[in-house]
């Protein structure tokens, strides 16, 4: 727990937090502040100080950062005459104003009303069928990280989108991992921090990985094996408020602050897989660091043996992610901080807790 | 209704009321319209509100620090988050909510400053807009205690009365200078009070500029020194020329509002943590003043008057300085310094103006008496020796 109080350097503390751990937080900057040379200590040091004032309208916005996290979209299902699954999802452009941190309105362009778009879920060799529909006031299309024809790829000449028009984008889904879609429209940059991204998972398909079948079918929703994990989906982004190209909020789903003003509950008996995605832009790297614990790493997601063991902490390029998996079973209950380790990034918004508990109330 | 007005007085007064009704009525349609029709809707093109804020004060102290901004947008502005060093803080703000166009608020943030570092605060709005200002050395902002503005207060005397008492001093041996000596020492009045002129209305245009786009910096600076200009060339000629102790009184009323000024000026640097500039800068500024008291002088060298006379032009020129230091550490906002050093210009124009009219009369030469040598060398010397003081106190 001596971790927890300390970022860079800096205590940071929920308000929700129990009064040790705030008052641990305090006692450390008193202490420091009483060689500096002030008068007397502040009362108000160390109590949550360091955090956006206030609380976001999630009910307003129409998306909850904590509901997202769990929020997948499988679209409906339907059956192919060649007897393979088609899956097809609904998507929706739409200029919308979000509240993305408390008080501050920002003019988003979203898929479906949200950012990050919905998280997309789908069974390797599955085919898929996107309809994607622009009722905002631009040009907009959805570009798939995956492998699929030229003519389905999202970018300008292919699936571009004018405002009142629909496309369908139509692939099989491959390979199996945790990619992501967003906007291809130009300007590229300003399409994509305006909102429009998400996730988009391609679980492995058992019968394909015979010699690793428990981990495929510990991936793949719906499945027993899988629901012994408790999974969890990070967007990763960030948002330029004043168009001077440098972000003004960091964040996970969108809110920042939200995971430390709302802690994530985590059973401690159940694994954590977080699929981490960086959409960040205006700054080339972001990361990921876990307090007090350690994780294996799959890169893109697209293995089903880790890419790095035990390690606490991953950067992702844009565009970049992966799997993380965790467990909290041998740890005591508690509130367990992840953040990115550019300090920044932290204060400005992008940090969170896991509040370990024995089991759901 | 008046019986001794003749008839047609009274409906002559009678069409002029008509006549000066009827155009207001059609300005009060007018402006009826515009606010009910908006015909002006159709240039909005759904650009955000123009948003704006000044930072006003900063206060620094053991709660942490607390900022006093002013809204000058064409909206109510609110502020949503704080940033101190890139990392958002708490804060509450005073009155709380949306502030007004022209309003000001305390946001107050209890953030542990670090003493002698820089902290780089930002202000969020509700739009997302970012408005920026920079705390260069954090110390802790001066208490308005008593031992505090007696502290103050000496060190006003020491710039403001001091110097120009020993200006005076001299005002014996002034005695005994002849025609060409009177003209050297008034135009070397002029010249020094040229140099102020300048020096004041660059400062006052500058402190504009940091202030509120709603106080309209500049125009606001040119409008209080010509007034302050004209109102006291007005009371100062109310009863003929000025001459002799009167001449002298508005030097002394001049030179005292320059002097509010440059306590402003000093109890600023001190309030904002240069008191390592202090002593420097108090000496430069003595030095600097020591001149001012030989233009005060020099209107009465042919007169004898008592002493309490040189004490109080001594408290007209130099007091000022005290209730300058107090004024400027106590951290008034940037439009009212801006304002008392404008005015400050304004009375020194008129000096000017009186002192070059006296040098004048005194020659009977007219306008001829400038091109003169001891008028030209005073006045070079004037100008030269404020600008070579001056270059002492520059930080
Ligand atoms: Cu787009």
């Amino acid at each position: 727990m001596g971790g927890l109080a300390a970022a860079g350097g800096t205590a940071i503390c929920a308000g929700a937090a129990p009064a040790q751990i705030a008052s641990h937080g305090g006692g450390h900057q008193m202490a420091a502040r009483a060689s500096e040379g002030m008068a007397a200590p502040m009362p108000a040091m160390g109590h949550g100080a360091m955090m956006t004032v206030g609380d976001v309208d999630n009910t307003a916005n129409g998306f909850d950062p904590t509901d997202m996290l769990t929020d997948w979209d499988t679209g409906t299902v339907s059956v192919l005459p060649d007897g393979r699954t088609l899956r097809t999802f609904e998507m929706a452009a739409e200029d919308r104003d979000i509240e993305i941190a408390p008080g501050i309105t920002f003019p988003a362009w979203t898929y479906n009303g949200r950012v990050p778009g919905p998280a997309l879920r789908a069974k390797e060799g599955e085919r898929l069928r996107i309809v994607f529909r622009n009722y905002a006031s631009h040009p907009h299309s959805i570009h798939f990280h995956g492998i699929h024809a030229a003519r389905m790829d999202g970018v300008p000449g292919a699936g571009m989108v004018d405002p009142g028009d629909e496309f369908v984008y139509e692939f099989d889904a491959k390979p199996f991992g945790c990619h992501l879609y967003h906007c291809h429209a130009m300007p590229l940059r300003r399409h994509i921090h305006k909102g429009m991204y998400g996730a988009f998972v391609i679980d492995p398909d058992p019968e394909r990985h015979p010699d690793q079948i428990d981990v495929a079918r510990s991936r793949l929703i719906g499945t027993p094996e899988n629901a012994g994990w408790q999974e969890l989906v990070m967007v990763m982004n960030a948002f330029d408020t004043n168009f001077d190209a440098e972000n003004e909020f960091y964040a996970v789903n969108t809110v920042a602050h939200a995971f430390m003003k709302r802690p994530i509950r985590i059973v401690k008996s159940k694994p954590v897989r977080i699929y981490l995605i960086n959409v960040i832009e205006f700054d080339p790297i972001n990361s990921f660091h876990l307090h007090a614990n350690f994780f294996d790493y799959y890169d893109q997601g697209t293995t089903l043996t880790p890419t790095l063991r035990t390690v606490d902490l991953i950067t992702q390029c844009q565009a970049q992610r992966g799997i993380l998996e965790f467990t909290f079973a041998e740890h005591e209950p508690g509130l367990y901080m992840f953040h990115p380790h550019q300090t920044e990034f932290t204060e400005l918004g992008w940090v969170g807790m896991f509040d370990v508990v024995e089991a759901l109330a | 209704m008046n019986e001794t007005l003749p008839r047609a007085a009274i409906r002559a007064a009678k069409t002029n009321l008509v006549w000066l009704a009827l155009p207001l009525i059609a300005l009060a349609i007018a402006v009826a319209w515009i606010l009910s029709a908006d015909p002006l809707s159709g240039f909005r093109n759904g650009a955000p509100p123009v948003e704006n804020l000044t930072f006003e004060r900063t206060v620094l102290d053991d709660s942490g620090l607390r900022l006093f901004v002013r809204a000058g947008g064409s909206e109510p502005m609110t502020v949503a988050q704080v940033q101190v060093d890139d990392a958002y803080w708490q804060f509450t703000q005073d009155p709380p909510g949306p502030i007004a166009r022209g309003k000001a608020a305390w946001l107050s943030l209890p953030f542990p400053w670090m003493l002698g570092e820089a902290h780089a605060l930002k202000v969020v709005t509700n739009t997302g807009a970012t408005f920026a200002h920079d705390i260069a050395v954090a110390v802790p902002t001066p208490q308005a205690t008593a031992g505090q503005l007696r502290l103050q207060a000496l060190v006003g005397i020491i710039v403001g009365i001091v110097p120009v008492a020993v200006g005076l001093m001299f005002y014996p041996l002034l005695r005994g200078v002849g025609q060409a000596g009177m003209a050297f020492l008034l135009s070397l009045t002029i010249g020094l009070l040229a140099f102020l002129l300048i020096d004041a209305s660059a400062e006052a245009l500058e402190l504009a500029s940091q202030a509120a786009a709603i106080f309209q910096g500049p125009v606001m600076v040119v409008l209080a020194g010509l007034g302050s200009f004209l109102l006291l060339m007005a009371i100062g000629r109310r009863g003929g020329v000025p001459t002799g102790l009167a001449l002298s009184t508005y030097i002394a009323l001049g030179i005292g509002l320059h002097n509010l000024g440059e306590g402003l000026a000093i109890g600023a640097a001190f309030a904002a943590g240069s008191a390592g500039l202090g002593t420097f800068l108090v000496l430069g500024f003595a030095l600097h003043n020591v001149t001012e008291g030989i233009g005060i002088a020099a209107p009465i060298l042919k007169q004898r008057p008592s002493l309490w006379v040189f004490v109080g032009l001594t408290l007209l020129a130099g007091g000022p300085a005290v209730i300058g230091m107090w004024l400027g550490s106590l951290a008034t906002s940037a439009q009212w310094s801006a304002l008392a050093l404008a005015i400050g210009a304004g009375a020194i124009l008129q000096v000017i103006v009186e002192v070059s009219a006296y040098l004048m009369r005194q020659s009977g030469k007219r306008i001829e008496v400038l091109l003169t040598p001891p008028v030209m060398s005073g006045l070079v010397a004037g100008v030269a020796f404020m600008y070579v003081t001056a270059a002492v106190v520059k930080i």
